[in-house]
């Protein structure tokens, strides 16, 4: 099996070609122009939509409890960072976000090795794990709430459960990757179950793994905000629901545009990471 | 930033080798031994009643509800919302994926914006949805479209973008207008990535239904669920609780089939 992500970054790395044929190879002004026009390009869209809608939110929209303009997003969320409150929130989501992510790695990563190196446990949880699986991790926010009350626990309890499927699967699949013959030379050497899987499956299988703990981080941050939004009276998606129910839009806004920075942030740092250890440890086959 | 779609790694089940009557007897155990555990540590009091009931209450809720209760009608208004928001996104994130995914210059001005869109919750434009449509089934509906139209949206577009240059030369040759190219050339190549874009919508659309529920107090099994735990009904939470992962399996599984069917052509 190739990995699909890489097979997709590579092919999603190539579209650029058409372009490159076509380049001018008149003045380097006009070069120097023309790629500077390239480097804006991105923004025009995002920076027209929002001049757009900051016009119809003055004008038609003026009178309108449900829509801010942007420049107000902006003022709001220029007092949310400086009263502090801006980071408490953010700070409580990522937190739980993390803790949830590190159990849910933890076992995950366990289990999956498990399974890896035993067709006939694989065989036996297969059933067990596809009954499990498909529930909705929303669906266990109740539960939660009933079990653990508001704040952290419940939080991450749940961000666990999302993003522990995904990391078992993902594990399992990379230690059957493994090239049979280094499980054959820890044979030989008759390494114990544990120091198999410490001293030869895990370093083998690190670069899957940091494709599979980006897949978790992204889903656990997803997670955590929709706990939030549902449920839980802490962090950035409580934040957020909180200023739409006090009718206050700007600062509504200024939240939905943060989260988003936020994960932006977070989805691009945990690519570089990933593309970081790849290099060092040799492309995922 | 590069486009690294995630899509097709998430939810494909990695089916052992052998699936014998014999390993099938070994699932079934195990399966068999967890409901074991689940039935004594509700009867020995392990774990309270109040979070924990038995399995026998929950079969009594999940069979008294679809019988006589809502849960019924809750079921099939989270069923009914989550398969027009999922076809809803799929219809206008393969239209819109066509259209930016076709044009390489298109693809330059837009495609930094909606990768910068794509890791946000849909969750998190509930907020927003209800101060601009209020509480109502559309709002609800609008929001878990919206949500769901990324994942199809983002693999149409790479689908196009990742067309073998030579078909696109060949296309040239033929002279084939651009609505035949998309038809004949983009579209059949972007299907397996339109696909497994639809598959993760799928979810995307069960968890934003369910959430919006909740939120929004729609009927559905996201608001029975949580009335079920404000009032400390763990046994009508569980049934809820089972039915929701009914939903998810049956429609993955459903989808699985499909996409099996669909994507023949690519293995003969």
């Amino acid at each position: 099996m190739t990995d699909p992500v890489d097979s997709h970054a590579v092919a999603a790395a190539a579209p650029g070609r058409p372009k490159q044929g076509t380049a001018p190879s008149g003045g380097s002004a006009l070069h120097a122009v023309k790629s500077v026009g390239a480097k804006l390009r991105p923004w025009w869209f995002p920076v027209a939509a929002l001049g757009g809608y900051e016009w119809y939110a003055r004008t038609i929209g003026k009178n309108s409890d449900a829509i801010a303009p942007p420049t107000a997003a902006a003022k709001a969320f220029f007092t949310a960072i400086t009263d502090g409150s801006l980071w408490g929130a953010t700070g409580f989501t990522l937190g739980a976000a993390a803790l949830g992510l590190l159990i849910a790695a933890v076992l995950g990563i366990a289990s999956g090795i498990v399974l890896g190196l035993s067709k006939r446990t694989a065989r036996m949880a297969f059933f067990s794990i596809e009954v499990f699986r498909p529930v909705p991790s929303v669906a266990l926010i109740p539960l939660s709430m009933l079990v653990f009350g508001f704040g952290l626990r419940m939080e991450f309890s749940i961000v666990a459960f999302a993003s522990f499927w995904p990391l078992m699967i993902l594990t399992q699949a990379a230690v059957q990757q493994v090239e049979p013959r280094l499980l054959e030379v820890s044979r030989v050497l008759g390494l114990s179950p544990a120091q198999r899987a410490f001293k030869i499956i895990l370093p083998a299988i690190v670069p899957r793994l940091f494709v599979a703990m980006r897949l978790g981080v992204s889903i656990a941050l997803v997670v955590a905000v929709t706990v939030e939004v549902a449920a839980n009276p802490n962090g950035m998606g409580y934040a957020m629901m909180i200023a739409q129910q006090s009718m206050d839009p700007g600062l509504m806004l200024a939240w939905l545009f943060w989260i988003g920075v936020v994960g932006y942030a977070i989805n691009f740092g945990a690519l570089r990471l990933e593309r970081w250890v790849n290099r060092r440890m040799g492309a995922v086959a | 930033m590069s486009t690294a779609v995630t899509v097709p790694l998430i939810s494909k089940p990695l089916r052992p080798s052998g699936t014998g009557p014999a390993s099938w007897a070994g699932s079934a155990a195990v399966f068999i031994a967890i409901m074991a555990l689940w039935w004594l540590a509700s009867h020995q009091g392990w774990i309270s009643k109040v979070f924990l009931p038995t399995p026998e209450a929950t079969w009594l809720s999940l069979k008294n509800g679809l019988t006589e209760g809502e849960l019924k009608e809750f079921t099939w208004a989270t069923i009914t919302r989550m398969f027009e928001g999922w076809l809803l996104a799929s219809l206008i994130g393969v239209a819109l994926g066509a259209l930016i995914g076709i044009s390489a210059n298109a693809r330059a001005y837009l495609q930094p914006t909606l990768e910068f869109m794509r890791p946000l919750p849909a969750s998190a434009l509930l907020p927003l949805a209800i101060s601009i449509f209020g509480l109502n089934p559309n709002m609800v509906l609008s929001v878990v479209a919206f949500g769901a139209m990324w994942p199809v949206l983002l693999a149409t577009v790479h689908g196009f973008a990742a067309v073998e240059p030579r078909l696109q030369e060949v296309a040239r040759c033929l002279q084939l207008s651009r609505g035949a190219f998309v038809w004949k050339v983009g579209l059949p190549n972007a299907l397996p990535d339109i696909l497994a874009g639809m598959r993760l919508s799928l979810t995307v659309s069960l968890i934003v239904s369910v959430v919006g529920e909740m939120i929004a107090s729609q009927p559905g099994l996201g608001q029975a669920i949580l009335l079920a735990a404000r009032a400390f009904r763990a046994s009508d939470l569980f049934a809820g609780i089972v039915l929701l992962g009914l939903i998810g399996f049956a429609s993955s599984a459903l989808l699985a089939a499909f996409e099996k069917r669909f994507l023949k052509w690519q293995h003969p």
